[in-house]
């Protein structure tokens, strides 16, 4: 293990994986360090569940290397497998075993010892221990997801990979699960966890934006807002939708978003679409106001260069 | 208008219906293969009426009449004349191993007590524990001796008694004396239940597991193949081994099946038996990508399980080619086992030669199996 390795939990570069013609992940490189939380983000189909297949050792890349936890992610995945707790994007334990044999369960399939006084903990901390015998096909999806985490808790791993955790899930359900995700991370566990929500995507220490198997970008929110340089307008007035029509295609516009009473109209030449700005502000009666773009415009926007460079 | 039927929703329906369908290439494969596996093996293999049975021969009197009758016996084509023995207790080794269906004795001075007009007598015994193999062959003898002597007799104080036969042919049918065909298919029954249920159970097991999802959770534990592969198996060898229970009480209580040999070594073959099934079911779940491709492939190895293995259908009457299918299918063995065991009382050693075979099976399936079983989701 050499000195980098030692403060990266995952640390893997050049990771190519095909699904017969279709080139899923290319040329992934990541580096997360340890006790850091991750936020995987891109659009359905970008390869962020292969790709964190691929950590745990679910998938063999085709080529390239790395190591999850300082193991070897090719041969070494059994060792992976005991030190990773890895949360599927759908849930996938057993709805027809109760929760608590459910964990029971996970807990033999780990090897792990004195079961009982963890198992009667983790429902105790989950807040179900009245709900044990309960099927866990009756819970509902805040439920499961909770029910969930804990699993690929219980063998206390190093990384935890959440794929989606918060799909369908209320915002109160994902709110208490980011605080608990903070709270493992201030324990020292590393988190690597794909989401879609821009507000999870600002509670990570890091995160990568991946699209058509490709990673675009990675850094802070803060570094990723400031790579991308875009200008921005926040447009408010009379008949939106209409007057949105009327922008595209005007010098600066290269994307218009609509936020319910207000528009995002954001552009990569920030002198360009200054004027345009300005020339629409004369001519009335719409406001507009200048605004530094947010995550979901930065994202919007790579989605958009990435389409033109890789399809 | 809303009750009433719509023809543009309707062909929809069909239309969906044919398009997956289409999709699902297993099942399409099985509308096709199904008929035409059972073509093949109604049309060709299938034969209720068994010919060139394997026959021993114990010749004491080595003489022209008793050749005579023997060729008699060999035209009739029931029966094959493999091989010659020289003594009672090699008759009866053949017949409990099953390697012959039938053992022809001519007694000593049968040529002197013939032309004599004495009657002599002429002992078949037959390996009746499927009455239905033997039946027609044991049916012809009486003919067939009368118009091979027939010639032969000409002039001999034999043949001025038209009234009666020239030989006393005693057929002795062995093992099931009053040919209850029960008895052969109660025990047939035991493994073609256990074929059934086995396979199918096992078969869901995993696919169940992949449909729903879980397989991913089990496969991101440190879990091994072998572990879960063999895992699976264990509930159901009990629940087979209580079916076997059930079966064999029923059988011996109900149907009145003899039982002749060991208890303990006829559950040591279930056993083995169970085993042999539940790894092809596993290995099949390992196959299919869903619980209804899982049963397909069931049914696809039921089938010539049940009419290949000398259950449904004398194994001895079968064409050469559906023989050898015949034999890699391990409910083939098992019967041949079961029917050692509870009608001849047959011993480890007699069985070994049926043990073997099962335990091959499995080893095969196994390395197949394990071979198949992703352990990762590629």
């Amino acid at each position: 293990m050499s000195g980098m390795d030692r403060d990266l939990a995952i640390n893997v570069t050049g990771l190519n994986k095909y699904f017969g013609p279709k080139h899923v992940v290319c040329d992934l490189s990541l580096q997360v360090k340890h006790g850091e939380i991750f936020g995987f983000l891109g659009p359905n189909g970008s390869g962020k569940t292969t790709s964190i297949r691929l950590l745990c050792g679910l998938l063999k890349p085709d080529s390239g290397s790395g190591t999850c936890l300082g193991y070897d992610i090719i041969r070494e995945t059994s060792s992976i497998k005991r030190e990773v707790g890895y949360m599927t994007q759908r849930f996938s334990l057993w709805e027809d075993l109760t929760i608590s044999e459910n964990l029971e369960f996970i807990a033999r399939m780990y090897g792990m010892k004195d079961r009982r006084p963890l198992i009667d903990q983790a429902l105790e901390k989950l807040g179900l221990t009245s709900r044990r015998d309960q099927l866990a096909g009756a819970l509902s999806g805040g439920w499961k997801q909770r029910l969930s985490l804990a699993a690929c808790m219980l063998h206390k791993p190093k990384l935890l990979l959440l794929d989606e955790p918060t799909a369908g899930v209320d915002p109160k359900a994902r709110r208490d699960f980011w605080e608990e995700i903070h709270q493992l991370a201030a324990d020292g566990i590393t988190v690597l966890v794909s989401t879609h929500y821009m507000d999870e995507a600002e509670r990570c220490h890091r995160l990568a934006y991946l699209a058509y198997g490709h990673l675009l970008v990675s850094g802070t929110s803060q570094e990723v807002v400031d790579s991308q340089a875009l200008a921005g307008y926040e447009v408010t007035g009379p008949d939106l939708a209409q007057y949105a029509r009327t922008l595209h295609g005007l010098p600066g516009v290269d994307q218009i978003t609509a936020f319910g009473t207000t528009l995002h109209v954001v552009g990569r030449h920030a002198a360009e679409l200054e004027r345009t700005a300005a020339s629409k502000r004369a001519e009335g009666p719409h406001e507009w106001k200048q605004i530094r773009p947010g995550l979901e415009d930065i994202f919007i926007g790579l989605m958009e260069t990435a389409k033109d460079n890789y399809t | 208008m809303s009750t009433a039927l719509s023809w543009s929703r309707w062909s929809g329906i069909i239309i969906k219906e044919f398009i997956q369908l289409k999709r699902d290439r297993l099942t399409f494969g099985m509308i096709i293969g199904i008929p035409i596996m059972q073509l093949i093996l109604f049309g060709y293999a299938i034969n209720s009426d068994p010919k060139h049975l394997p026959t021993a021969v114990l010749d004491a009197d080595h003489s022209l009449y008793g050749r005579s009758l023997l060729q008699g016996l060999k035209n009739s084509e029931y029966f094959r004349i493999d091989r010659e023995i020289a003594t009672e207790a090699e008759a009866g080794d053949l017949l409990a191993h099953g390697t012959v269906q039938f053992v022809v004795t001519i007694p000593p001075d049968f040529e002197k007590k013939l032309l004599r007009g004495e009657r002599p007598a002429l002992l078949i015994e037959a390996d009746a524990t499927d009455p239905n193999a033997t039946g027609n062959a044991l049916a012809a003898v009486a003919g067939v001796v009368r118009t091979a002597l027939a010639r032969d007799l000409k002039g001999t104080p034999s043949a001025a008694s038209p009234a009666s036969d020239p030989v006393d042919v005693r057929l002795h049918r062995s093992y099931n004396p009053e040919g209850i065909t029960s008895y052969n298919i109660v025990p047939g029954l035991l493994g073609t239940i256990l074929t059934m249920t086995m396979i199918l159970m096992t078969g869901l097991a995993m696919t169940r597991e992949r449909e729903r999802g879980t397989f991913e959770n089990l496969l991101a534990t440190p879990a091994r193949p072998l572990e879960v592969m063999t895992g699976k198996i264990v509930p159901y060898i009990l629940i087979g081994l209580i079916q076997v229970t059930l079966l064999l009480g029923a059988a011996l209580l109900v149907f009145r099946v003899p039982m002749m040999g060991s208890v303990l070594l006829l559950y040591l073959s279930v056993s083995l038996f169970i085993a042999a099934n539940l790894t092809l079911g596993i290995t099949f779940s390992s196959i299919a990508r869903n619980q209804l491709q899982a049963m397909q492939m069931t049914f696809f190895f039921f089938l010539p399980s049940i009419l290949l293995s000398g259950f449904m259908f004398p194994f001895r009457g079968m064409p050469e080619w559906a023989q050898w299918v015949g034999t890699v299918l391990p409910l083939t063995h098992f019967l041949r086992l079961v029917r050692g065991i509870m009608l001849k009382g047959n011993t480890f050693v007699e069985l070994w030669p049926n043990i073997w075979p099962i335990g091959l099976f499995m080893l095969a399936v196994i390395g197949l199996g394990l071979g198949v079983y992703r352990k990762t989701l590629d």
